[in-house]
């Protein structure tokens, strides 16, 4: 239904925009939608828009279910 | 063997052990491409089946709207504006690819805003956006819509073709025809509108929901939470893309859409018209709507003979069970839209399907 | 100072042409054949086969980061030659040139065509040009058509593929396609990818020492690997298995490709080959490979097997296989 690709900000630009960066790809996305997002932070962009900032502090890395699974073993 | 995919397989492994007959459907066509892309569907035993459901907005796009479009771009001094997704659906008689060749000015974009671009670019043409997409893309929209009418720019309009998710799976629930057992929800879509809409859904009608990403490992992670939600009899809506997916949504957005659309009634592919289940744009921007400028009358269904891609979109049939599947419709011709999207459950069973023994 | 621009009359075959031919052709590509100036080339060639390949090239922008248009008709055909199993030899070449074209920029064509050609060893002994009415072409196309020579013994075709041979490509894929879309109006991004057009002409040595190991080699340009390798498990009637992690793809083409909802399976690659190659001899191959700058990240990414003939299947990462089909229509940036 909807690509999107999480991007970091790497500079907040004018007029709400900001350039961010994919694996080194650069492109500049409207801000609009995210205003309190800053420098560094990760955010997930769909159309050239910031949709929304990704909480890195629940890294998918966690692996929610990982000790329940071995439990059950 | 990395962390991850020693998790993944730990998950899946999990996900075999269920012995129950369970029904699954994805709404979002994002994750009907992921699950074709990866080969989890062929990895889930038989008693765990996955249906693709409503969520390519390319797909509900009704006929009747395909060939509005068709006769808009047709009139002279318009360019068109598209996300690439459109430019090989069929209409009745014709596609966008077709027009370009015939001559109309059609263009395609990656965000809206290059639209405008386009419009101070050629101040003495029309140019359209040909709006699409869920909750995901519409604040995308609306905030163009603002910025144009912002800049007074008269000769940018937006075609909308909008729709939104939470009506169309209530049709879905409701359908007595339908048997789901839990849904996958859509990761992006919840990501403006939240998981309240679902709260609704999972209280009348008694089934889970489990809002989940888009990489395999989100996905395995998704099915895991619903299959334990259904062994244990419970009914709740959970969110297993946590790091993007509040429970508010992003209300900035949700605001957005709310100022520059109003819900309207809309036709659905497959499913017929669902009240409320459309966006267009807002009496305060009816200047910005091509359907009045340009006085683009609404087209009435013509049914495309043998094509189930209704029955496809409701889960009702997978898309193999199609008559014309890869034999009349195939993704280089295309009868119906679900072969033709990307992420169309027909193109995406064509191009990932999973491959068992003999070709025979 | 005032831009020399292409005029009709640079195409009226008098004096314009003329001047034209001898300040910007024949100046960057002067040889033995080509100096007497004659209707056509004539010139010798060394008993064998011959192969014979010709492709246009028309591309927006004409200059891209890593080559240009001219590069580009040079290294098309020479790696046309080369999958052929050819030492290629003598190059041919028209120019279908718009009117108002800017004169600079075909000098700095014609002279990366010269570069190339002579960092490959092939000559360019004749040529064409005409010029069209502005509007009628997009600035300038080019052909190019070449010949080389097949050294005896050598013999690459699909049909001499078998089951259990192993597939290679000789490196990371997808960057051509990526670093051109970039270019283009309306994608307003920036990568630091850059087109690996290059002419693989040192293949030659592979192809000559390995006659009877490397069965069929084929480039995988428009349409991507992906296209190719359903191109060749039709015409070799065998099925072909590929490992999806073991294609190289750099994180800067996986990004972009995520980005833009594109699959570098599917895209443009004009500096790579895939070879099909005798399992017992691969390891020689790959170690060959890797000595050769431009193959250096050559990768076995799958085997020929005798199920599913016809077709392309593709491992995950999960492990599940599913069929990878040819593109169809164009591969366009998408958001669903």
């Amino acid at each position: 239904m909807c690509l999107g690709v999480p991007a970091k900000v790497i500079e907040i630009r004018e007029n709400s925009t900001a350039l961010v960066d994919v694996n080194g790809n650069q492109t500049e996305i409207n801000i609009r939608l995210t205003p309190e997002v800053q420098l560094d932070q990760y955010v997930l962009v769909h159309a050239g828009f910031a949709m929304e900032i990704i909480d890195e502090s629940i890294a998918r890395e966690t692996m929610q279910y990982l000790e329940e699974i071995m439990q059950y073993e | 063997m990395n962390e991850i995919s020693q998790y993944q397989q730990k998950l899946l492994q999990a996900i075999q052990k269920v012995s129950k007959s369970i029904t699954l459907m994805e709404v979002c066509g994002t994750h009907t491409m992921a699950i074709a892309k990866s080969g989890i569907r062929e990895l889930l035993p038989e008693n765990i089946t996955l249906l693709s459901g409503p969520g390519c907005p390319v797909c509900v796009t009704s006929q009747g709207d395909i060939d509005a479009i068709i006769e808009m771009v047709q009139i002279k001094d318009i360019i068109l504006v598209t996300f690439g997704d459109m430019i090989r659906v069929p209409g009745t008689n014709s596609s966008l690819q077709e027009e370009r060749s015939k001559g109309a000015d059609i263009r395609i974009a990656y965000s809206p805003l290059d639209a405008l671009r386009i419009a101070r670019k050629n101040p003495h043409k029309e140019v359209v956006f040909l709006g699409i997409g869920f909750e995901t893309t519409a604040p995308a929209i609306a905030i163009t819509v603002e910025q144009a009418s912002a800049e007074q720019l008269r000769n940018f309009s937006v075609f909308s073709l909008h729709k939104v998710v939470p009506p169309a799976l209530e049709h879905i629930f409701s359908d007595q025809e339908i048997r789901v057992d839990g849904l996958i929800c859509p990761g992006h879509v919840s990501m403006i509108i939240g998981t309240g809409p679902y709260d609704i859904l999972t209280e009348k009608y008694k089934k889970p929901c489990v809002v989940t990403g888009f990489e395999t490992i989100d996905i395995l992670e998704g099915i895991y939470m619903l299959i334990k939600q259904i062994s244990q009899g419970e009914a709740k809506t959970e969110t297993q893309y946590r790091r993007l997916v509040k429970r508010e949504g992003n209300l900035i957005a949700r605001q957005a859409i709310d100022q520059v659309f109003e819900l309207v009634d809309a036709k659905w592919r497959g499913l017929g018209l669902i009240e409320q289940s459309g966006l267009a744009l807002h009496h305060a921007y009816a200047e910005m709507d091509a359907r009045l400028k340009f006085n683009i009358a609404e087209k009435a269904e013509i049914p495309i003979k043998g094509c189930a891609c209704g029955e496809v979109l409701t889960g009702k049939i997978i898309p193999t069970a199609c008559k014309l599947f890869g034999k009349a419709c195939t993704p280089l011709n295309p009868v119906g839209p679900c072969m033709v999207s990307q992420e169309g459950s027909c193109a995406a069973y064509y191009r990932y399907t999973p491959w068992k023994g003999s070709n025979k | 100072m005032k831009q020399e621009r292409i005029l009709m009359a640079h195409g009226s075959g008098g004096l314009m042409s003329q001047r034209l031919i001898e300040e910007i052709f024949k100046s960057a590509w002067d040889n033995e054949i080509m100096a007497p100036m004659l209707d056509g080339a004539v010139f010798e060639i060394p008993a064998g086969r011959l192969a014979m390949s010709t492709d246009s090239f028309v591309i927006t922008p004409l200059f891209f980061p890593g080559g240009d248009i001219g590069k580009l008709s040079v290294c098309g055909t020479v790696n046309d030659l080369v999958a052929c199993g050819a030492h290629p030899m003598y190059l041919s070449t028209a120019f279908i040139i718009e009117e108002g074209f800017s004169l600079a920029d075909l000098r700095r064509i014609a002279g990366s065509m010269a570069a190339t050609a002579k960092e490959t060893g092939i000559k360019l002994i004749t040529g064409d040009t005409k010029v069209v009415e502005k509007g009628s072409a997009d600035g300038i196309f080019i052909n190019t058509t070449g010949i080389g020579v097949i050294k005896e013994g050598i013999d690459l075709r699909p049909s001499r593929i078998v089951p259990g041979d192993l597939i290679i490509v000789t490196g990371y894929i997808g960057d051509h396609g990526l670093s051109i879309l970039a270019q283009r109006e309306g994608l307003r991004f920036s990568t630091p990818a850059v087109s690996d057009c290059a002419p693989l002409y040192q293949l030659t040595t592979l192809t000559d020492k390995y006659q009877q190991a490397i069965k069929c080699m084929r480039d995988p340009t428009r349409g991507g690997l992906a296209t190719v390798l359903n191109e060749i498990a039709q015409q070799a009637g065998a099925g072909i298995n590929i490992t999806e992690a073991a294609v190289p793809v750099s994180e800067v083409v996986k990004g972009a490709s995520d980005m833009l909802g594109m699959d570098p399976l599917y895209m443009a690659n004009e500096g790579k080959m895939v070879l099909f190659v005798s399992a017992e001899a691969s390891h020689d191959i790959m170690a060959d490979l890797k000595k050769i700058p431009l193959t250096s990240h050559a990768s076995i990414i799958g085997e020929v097997t005798s199920t599913a003939t016809g077709m392309v299947l593709i491992e995950t990462e999960l492990g599940a296989r599913r069929i990878l089909g040819m593109l169809e229509g164009e591969h366009v940036p998408r958001i669903c």
